[in-house]
């Protein structure tokens, strides 16, 4: 089922208080089928975009369509809708099959088939040994999943997850969202979750929508996101470390970061703002290049050697330092002290206008 | 060290415990005592030896029979009922937050007011001829009930009695349900829309067993309550404990008219010696 919002906005008000554009103005279509992550630090207006869908909020202004069918002032009960909340708000006197057997009888399914389409769905989400357990009694991975099949199993025509990972540990945090890719592959459902943490919704979405402060920055395949950010706010959204911010200009169709030569452009002759992945950066031997500095401090983890490195402009204690990242190759053996001269891959190297846009 | 923490807290806990021994575990154990005394004066203390028959005299008493049943219809009709209604209105409230503080003052306005106060105002509203109940039967072209003139049924006396008992228990109960209803999570109830449930299954499966640790504390406090029910039969048909003398009377009540009466007879029959009044 495709989600399609037009001009969708919501805006929260309180007294004495300027309005808060929430959501303000967006368009946006999510494809039938897919696992899409909208992506946003806090305050973004995921979560209320989100609630829009599901019709637990009211929009201000805007429409929205599941298919050919607006559902805009549908309310929730009958959008057809799996809801996962971040808490996942299990009925915390009921058992796990009486949870998930809670929104069937509501919808009136003759019980024989509600009783098999739990225990189904108990199997889908390999819970079917949990039946008979409170919800307090469960892990909360087994929480989360009680709420996924809870929300799946009376066949929603879209399955919506809030955050569904940040009340996991990290270890149950990579498990889980393997689970969700399973299911979501499995039952074909279109999904839109919700998350703040770039990692989790790269791995496991087929398109991330990139927010802030209400409004759609980016929307594409994650890795087609990373690889050419729209603005400077997705550059550094996305990535960790950080994407590496470095003033610049192009002069003569060279690009210099720090006054040193990054690479080269068509664009003409402007001050910028030079971004370059921590990955993007490669030891030259050959000790030719322009982009040079002495290393400040140097970790070693596993294949990967990171580079830390101070530049000017820092008048303050030592947090407030400026440096930058630079991911190598473990195999240079590189020690703090060591002046480094580097090259920069140009796929990795992203140039913005002053206001941040992609040039 | 765990010792040591023992008697500190022993310490602590000392003045209430010697205050309750003194004040509630000493009379009721005496009292229970007494119970067995044979020809007991409570002035003088004194007593001939133990009996049964104050149980005998009690359990043939016709009083006694009417208070017991009385009393008991009182409870297990009003806590229910008040309760029910109360958790109605707790949602009602829930549901309407912007008047919600102007109800909840009204609804709280009976708790803080005098028992005998509301209850000669229902007295009055009880009235055969100007009372609002039967004012209000009438529209719907019901004959006037006789709820508490001389000649009424006890059915349409304790008829009476429960729905001032009922109302007067509402206040508390409202307080503690919609402050109860306000610690239980709002994502329940989005969970339970999404899952497109009723307002109806909403109330029952999710309001009232969250709110069922509440539900059980009302229900065993107004029981206590509801089998001490004393003031209300005061408030509502004055000394006579009923339409018709004592036909409204509860145990408390029985308690009370037994005691006086034979205080009354003490003094008539007991010459006056002040320092056993301290005994």
């Amino acid at each position: 089922m495709e989600i399609r919002m037009n001009n969708l906005t919501k805006i929260f008000s309180a007294k004495n208080k300027k309005d808060v554009h929430a959501v303000d103005h967006i368009d946006l279509v999510i494809p039938s089928g897919k696992l899409i992550g909208l992506l946003g630090p806090s305050g973004c207006g995921k979560s209320t975009t989100l609630y829009l869908i599901a019709g637990l909020l009211r929009q201000n202004e805007g429409e929205i369509y599941f298919g050919e069918e607006e559902v805009t002032e549908t309310p929730p009960e009958k959008r057809g809708i799996g809801l996962v909340f971040q808490n996942y708000a299990l009925y915390p006197h009921m058992t796990v099959r009486e949870n998930i057997l809670f929104p069937l009888q509501n919808l009136k399914i003759e019980k024989q088939e509600a009783l098999q389409r739990t225990v189904e769905i108990a199997e889908l989400v390999g819970l079917q040994e949990m039946l008979d357990r409170k919800p307090k009694e469960l892990s909360g991975g087994q929480q989360q999943r009680v709420a996924i099949a809870r929300a799946l199993v009376k066949k929603p025509r879209v399955l919506l997850l809030d955050e569904p990972l940040s009340n996991l540990d990290a270890r149950l945090r990579l498990q889980t969202r393997e689970e969700i890719k399973r299911i979501q592959r499995e039952t074909q459902i279109t999904t839109v979750f919700v998350t703040h943490d770039q990692e989790e919704a790269m791995s496991i979405s087929d398109e991330i929508v990139v927010m802030k402060d209400g409004v759609i920055q980016q929307m594409g395949e994650p890795q087609h996101v990373y690889n050419f950010p729209q603005n400077l706010f997705v550059a550094k959204f996305l990535g960790s470390p950080q994407i590496n911010i470095f003033e610049g200009e192009i002069k003569n169709k060279i690009v210099y970061a720090n006054g040193m030569k990054v690479g080269t452009s068509k664009k003409p002759d402007q001050q910028v703002v030079v971004g370059i992945r921590p990955e993007g950066f490669t030891v030259d031997s050959t000790k030719t290049s322009d982009f040079h500095y002495v290393i400040d401090l140097v970790e070693t983890i596993g294949r990967d050697t990171t580079l830390i490195i101070e530049v000017e402009g820092n008048d303050g204690s030592l947090l407030d330092k400026k440096t930058f990242k630079a991911i190598v190759d473990a195999d240079y053996k590189i020690a703090a002290g060591d002046e480094i001269y580097f090259n920069i891959k140009p796929s990795k190297m992203h140039l913005f206008d002053t206001s941040g846009n992609v040039l | 060290m765990e010792t040591k923490n023992n008697l500190r807290a022993w310490i602590y806990l000392a003045p209430l415990l010697i205050l309750m021994g003194i004040f509630t575990f000493y009379p009721l154990i005496n009292a229970f005592i007494i119970s067995f005394y044979k020809d007991y004066l409570p002035i003088s203390g004194t007593a001939s030896g133990l009996t049964l028959n104050n149980f005998s005299y009690v359990f043939r008493n016709q009083l006694f029979w009417a208070s017991i049943k009385n009393t008991f219809v009182i409870a297990f009709v009003s806590v229910p009922v008040s309760i029910i209604i109360s958790l109605f209105i707790s949602v009602a409230l829930k549901n309407i937050p912007k008047l919600k503080g102007f109800f909840q003052t009204v609804f709280f306005l009976p708790y803080v007011t005098n028992a005998i106060a509301i209850g000669m105002a229902f007295a009055f509203l009880f009235h055969q001829d100007y009372g609002l109940f039967n004012v209000i039967l009438g529209w719907f072209g019901v004959d006037g009930i006789n709820w508490i003139g001389g000649t009424s049924s006890w059915i349409a006396q304790m008829s009476a009695l429960l729905v001032y008992t009922v109302w007067s228990g509402l206040a508390f109960k409202i307080l503690v349900f919609t402050s109860g209803m306000q610690n239980i999570d709002k994502q329940y109830y989005d969970a339970a829309k999404i899952d497109s449930a009723s307002k109806w299954t909403v109330f029952k499966r999710i309001t009232v067993p969250l709110l069922s640790p509440l539900i059980l504390y009302i229900s065993i406090t107004s029981m206590i309550g509801a089998l001490k029910a004393y003031n209300s039969v005061i408030g509502l048909f004055g000394t006579q404990l009923g339409a018709q003398p004592y036909s409204m009377i509860t145990i408390v009540a029985f308690v009370m008219d037994i005691s006086i009466n034979y205080l009354k007879f003490l003094i008539l029959v007991t010459p006056l010696r002040p320092q056993s009044f301290f005994l």
